[in-house]
């Protein structure tokens, strides 16, 4: 018995040991990489290690605040992240971004250049885009008969009880204020007291509030339309072993917000020169292309675009995946509010409780 | 009419206890990935489980934590037991109550006090962080399960033996412990599912480094989880009943008692 406890209490040591040292006994480059969790074609991190002998070690999040804590929190270092938007911002803001070298990644060429020096990175010296897309409304083509191009449908009382919004403040708020024709970053008291008026509302016709399971609650019809992301309906889309035809994707014409998911790289970064190889090598188009087919979201790179186009027209007359330049002109992309995003949440939480 | 109330009874009551674990196995053969939508029988998603290299090291560090969690925890939790059992008055019952406090004490609290810990400890997160972090979160779980038994423990049993000229270590191995096994392997099998099942501990000390099974199908909450991890818990859930049968079997058969 004796023996068998200490034999196992050293296994145990040795086994712990092994591990704690192969962290430090390596001289092999590891690029720790924190992306979004299925937000990737896996094989391509194979492909990046075959051809740089660089090792990636890669871990997944859930939100941009999830990410930002762990980021936050120290106690490990990270190489390549994936922040949106809003997200850029703040850590720009909170300087807790290294400025990219851009001399490293030539491949940045290929970045649309209308996607290029938004408000989030306005001189675009940290972040690169990755995927980006839309928010709209996904619906049921058998249980509307309306055009769904207006955010108005979701005020409709004819369809009082099949609607869903997104339980989520920036979303729910940038739509509301969108409909009354002001900016989804309004930072005017009067118009979010509007914009909060109009959701109390529209409360007594919504099914309820939601986050992700929207998808799932349209395609099994049980509401007939909801606020949600473009990928969603990308991803019914893409889903061939069912039928979903029968699914839509209306980008509303007053305008909504561009989303974008970027990479940059934090400060905790050891192995900058690798970072930027890896953000280079995501860029480059048969990458970006193979990425985008497996993952499934518009990809910025145009050449990837291109091939695309090429063999898939008909994905191009989706809003979902490619929304009309009008479109484009008229939306927001968010921005960090700071302090401000305060009076969002005090409204949004009236709301929700009222 | 009395028994089939009770029949429909518990059916009703086990339907309840499996209802959402049976839709999760017939799930994970389902060829589309909506939640709600049936497109059809595939093993494609147990094929490409194996194939998903984030899916199986997070098995593997899932597992690894797990066991050696398990043992570490199991094996300090019964010393300690043993202690605070033969510890008397004011003293006893102060340490009984500092044990009872991370089981009542909220996960969260007890992870973000972890990691604060560790970094001010000047320690990189990663493996032996997390392995610490579930060691001491099962240990008072093990505690508490063998301190029942030590306490049907007849202690003249030990002194006897010890008067026929065991020496205290002899009579620990031969007489103490056979007695409080069942104690000690229904700790140990709390451990290790408490192990497997932590999302919020791990998740604030694991660092960059690992990641277990909870960390990963909470980061797919983007895109939908994916239906590999449905095929995985399916394995995993004929693993445990698999085992319990063999345990089942054994026992009746009055082959040595594992529980």
């Amino acid at each position: 018995m004796k023996k068998i406890l200490a034999s196992v209490i050293v296994a145990a040591i040795l086994i712990s040991m092994a591990f704690s040292l192969s962290g430090c006994g390596e001289e092999q480059v590891v690029l720790n990489v924190f992306n979004w969790g299925e937000y990737i074609d896996e094989s391509l991190l194979d492909e990046f290690e075959k051809q740089t002998g660089i090792k990636i070690n890669y871990k997944t999040y859930d939100t941009n605040e999830t990410m930002l804590a762990k980021l936050e929190a120290g106690g490990s270092s990270y190489d390549v992240v994936f922040p949106s938007d809003y997200a850029v911002s703040e850590m720009i803001r909170k300087d807790m971004l290294l400025p990219l070298d851009f001399e490293n990644i030539p491949n940045y060429k290929y970045v649309d250049e209308r996607l290029k020096n938004l408000e989030y990175d306005p001189e675009n010296k940290y972040s690169v885009p990755y995927f980006w897309g839309t928010i709209g409304i996904l619906y049921n083509k058998n249980m509307v008969d309306d055009p769904v191009d207006t955010w108005d449908i979701l005020w409709n009382p004819k369809y009082a009880g099949q609607i869903l919004m997104k339980k989520d403040v920036r979303d729910a708020m940038g739509a509301s204020l969108k409909r009354l024709g002001y900016s989804m970053n309004s930072t005017n008291d009067e118009e979010l007291k509007q914009a909060q008026q109009a959701l109390l509302e529209q409360k007594k016709i919504v099914t309820g509030y939601y986050g992700d399971e929207i998808k799932d609650m349209i395609a099994n019809g049980d509401a007939a339309m909801g606020l949600t992301y473009s990928g969603d309906f990308m991803d019914l889309y893409w889903d061939e072993s069912a039928d979903f035809s029968h699914i839509g994707f209306g980008i509303p014409k007053e305008g909504t917000n561009l989303w974008f998911d970027c990479m940059v790289i934090p400060k905790s970064c050891k192995h900058k020169k690798e970072a930027e190889m890896f953000i280079n090598f995501m860029l480059d188009p048969e990458i970006s292309y193979q990425n985008s087919i497996a993952v499934g979201y518009t990809s910025p790179n145009v050449e990837a675009l291109n091939r695309i186009r090429q063999e898939m027209p008909e994905v191009f007359e989706l809003p979902a995946f490619w929304p009309d330049d009008s479109i484009l002109e008229n939306s927001d992309v968010y921005v960090d509010l700071g302090d401000y995003k305060s009076v969002y949440n005090q409204l949004w939480t009236e709301v929700l409780v009222d | 009419m009395k028994k089939a109330v009770v029949r429909i009874y518990m059916g009703l009551i086990f339907l309840f206890l499996y209802a959402p674990i049976i839709t999760l196995i017939a799930f994970s053969f389902n060829k589309s990935k909506s939640r709600g939508q049936w497109g059809g029988f595939t093993l494609d998603w147990y094929a490409e489980l194996f194939k998903d290299r984030l899916i199986t090291e997070a098995l593997y560090y899932t597992i690894l934590i797990a066991v050696l969690a398990t043992l570490i925890s199991t094996i300090v939790g019964t010393i300690s037991a043993i202690g605070i059992h033969y510890m008397r008055g004011f003293s006893k019952n102060l340490v009984l109550n500092i044990n009872n406090l991370p089981v009542l004490n909220p996960d969260i609290v007890t992870g973000v006090a972890l990691m604060t810990l560790f970094i001010s400890a000047g320690m990189k997160l990663g493996f032996v962080t997390m392995l610490i972090a579930h060691v001491l979160f099962c240990i008072p779980y093990v505690i508490l399960a063998v301190l029942p038994k030590l306490r049907q423990l007849n202690r003249h049993i030990a002194e006897a033996a010890m008067d026929l000229g065991a020496t205290p270590g002899y009579a620990l191995r031969k007489v103490i412990l056979p007695e409080i096994r069942p104690g000690i392997v229904s700790g140990a099998l709390m451990a290790f599912t408490l192990s497997i099942d932590d999302f919020v501990i791990s998740f604030f000390t694991a660092g960059n480094e690992v990641s277990n099974l909870s960390i990963l199908i909470y980061s797919m909450a983007k895109r939908g989880v994916k239906p590999s991890i449905n095929a995985l818990s399916t394995l995993m859930f004929v693993t445990v009943v698999i085992l319990l049968l063999i345990i089942n079997k054994k026992s009746e058969k009055g082959e040595e008692l594992l529980l």
